[in-house]
């Protein structure tokens, strides 16, 4: 398994042979920065148009096909055309605040854009409190919507954003629990470690039982989480035209729509890491002829498989259901979701505490 | 002195912060305020990772940037309604309000100039994660386990309360 570390280490030592420590330190850290936001655009416009492939696959149409071999330059001519889109100002609204509202949401998704391991040695943020500092930037992106409701001086906006924020506090405990049970199984909190034990079985069969409870709540919660799926009330065309982002216009509206598909693959990455094994390949113990194949595949093919793929799960759901009420999100929430979690984590720390997990 | 990145990051963060808190008073809308604090707050966590103590840093986002500010955002977009600003201060309030501060300021000078500290025992290398969650728990010396469990009776009342609040008679 490559380890991409070398390549990291190969720079700093060139960069600190030739300046200061502090100046290389900079300078490395502004190159994280830029290839970190290059893969976040290069990721958005890959879910955009496999978003709209699978759409229209569920919807037994063709999806954009003139543009580019299967219309794959389509999605690229969008991004421009949003580029160049004027950003309109909202009389009687309180401009600042309208204005830094996008960004907040963007700030929140990369930041937890930046937590996820990738390969052996490409991890950028690597705490050993990793799982506690993503939960906490993705819970920042909130505050950007409330924001960005209240400044657009509009009811819609106001009430889509309400909805909106409410349903992301009440999920974002559900997307905990299940979290925690996994945490509670590799006692680390680690990305990077959390992927390391998953070497011989990841973690869902190594789980079994409420490890598969904690799956399917994680995807229905991280689904509701992202605002996305028969969760994507807060913008129901019918009711609210589209919510708290009513009122923006051109790359703002971009940057709403981006972090939104954006948070779809976070939320994939995270369950492909705790769950599936992250750039981990998959691993039978005692087969170890089929260890030694399944290693030559590079650690980044798998995890962008398993990432894409519970995308694509996702996204099924997203277009098969329809859309609930409200009050049924909360409940389904608060009644039975909650209750399930914790007594799952209950299950967990008994699967642990005797030893009954592979 | 020699200035370091450390020193410049440093300096970033308090510049940022001390901003920020100016404009959180100082402005005049409550909405503006309440992302003023947040960016206080924010800065205050990027302190805490400067410090390499990301288990501080993280809880700080999560509890006051992630919990907090999104409460009172909250409350206020339920309560105040559109246009609302605050009225101006009077003269004896402001002055009142500035004398406090200053009394703080020069309280707080004091202490920091007065105060012998001990030797830089500062240690790199992050805190691992299994020995705050002993002290957090332990009944030793130095042990948490009363105030944590202090303030989760606490956090019941809280949330009984809400309940009484909310329940529909």
């Amino acid at each position: 398994m490559f380890d991409f570390g070398i390549v990291t280490n190969w720079i700093h030592t060139q960069l600190t042979s030739v300046m200061p420590d502090g100046l290389a330190i900079f300078l490395e850290c502004l190159m994280i920065g830029i290839c970190l936001l290059l893969l976040y655009v290069i990721i958005a416009i890959i879910m955009i148009y496999m978003e709209r492939k699978v759409c229209a696959a569920f919807q037994c149409r063709l999806g954009p096909t003139r543009v580019g071999p299967w219309g794959s330059i389509q999605v690229i001519c969008d991004v421009f055309k949003m580029l160049t889109k004027e950003i309109i100002t909202i009389r009687h609204s309180d401009k600042f605040l309208y204005n830094l509202a996008p960004y907040m949401v963007i700030l929140a998704s990369v930041m937890a854009f930046a937590c996820i391991p990738i390969s052996r040695g490409m991890e950028i943020l690597d705490f050993n409190v990793g799982i506690l500092f993503f939960m906490a930037a993705s819970s920042i992106g909130i505050v950007g919507i409330l924001l960005a409701g209240w400044s657009s001086n509009s009811k819609y906006s106001l009430i889509g954003a309400m909805r909106s924020g409410a349903q992301m506090i009440s999920y974002e405990l559900s997307v905990g629990l299940s979290i925690l049970t996994i945490v509670v199984l590799t006692d680390t909190m680690q990305f990077s470690e959390i992927v390391m034990r998953q070497a011989d079985g990841w973690f869902i069969f190594k789980g079994h039982i409420p490890a598969v409870i904690a799956f399917v709540i994680y995807l229905i919660a991280g689904n509701a989480e992202v605002n996305r799926g028969p969760f994507d009330l807060p913008e129901a065309e019918s009711e609210l035209t589209a919510g708290y982002h009513t009122e923006y216009s051109g790359m703002h509206f971009g940057l709403f729509y981006v972090a939104e598909f954006v948070n779809l693959f976070i939320i994939s990455g995270i369950a492909a890491t705790i769950f599936l094994g992250g750039w981990m390949p998959l691993h039978i113990p005692g087969w170890d002829g089929f260890n030694a194949v399944m290693d030559w595949i590079p650690g980044f093919i798998w995890f962008f498989a398993k990432a894409f793929f519970i995308v694509w799960l996702l996204m099924w759901i997203k277009w098969t259901f329809p859309r609930l009420r409200i009050d049924q999100i909360l409940t389904l929430e608060w009644k039975y979701l909650v209750p399930i979690g914790l007594l799952n984590l209950l299950l967990m720390v008994i699967v642990v505490v005797f030893k009954l997990h592979f | 002195m020699n200035i370091t990145l450390d020193l410049i990051v440093f300096a970033v963060l308090a510049l940022f912060i001390v901003a920020n808190s100016i404009l959180a008073v100082t402005t005049k809308r409550i909405l503006r305020a309440a992302t003023y604090l947040l960016f206080v707050l924010f800065g205050t966590a990027g302190i805490y990772f400067q410090l390499n103590y990301s288990f501080l840093g993280a809880v700080q986002l999560l509890i006051y940037a992630g919990g907090i500010t999104v409460l009172y955002v909250f409350s206020i977009l339920l309560t105040s309604s559109e246009g609302d600003q605050a009225e101006k201060l009077k003269k004896g309030k402001f002055f009142a309000g500035l004398i406090a501060t200053l009394a703080a300021l020069g309280i707080c000078l004091f202490v920091m100039l007065k105060h012998k500290f001990l030797g830089q025992v500062f240690e790199h290398g992050e805190l691992p994660v299994k020995e705050i969650g002993h002290t957090l728990m332990s009944m030793d010396k130095y042990g948490y386990v009363l105030p944590f469990e202090v303030i989760s009776v606490l956090l019941l009342a809280c949330i009984i309360g809400g309940i009484m609040i909310a329940r529909k008679r």
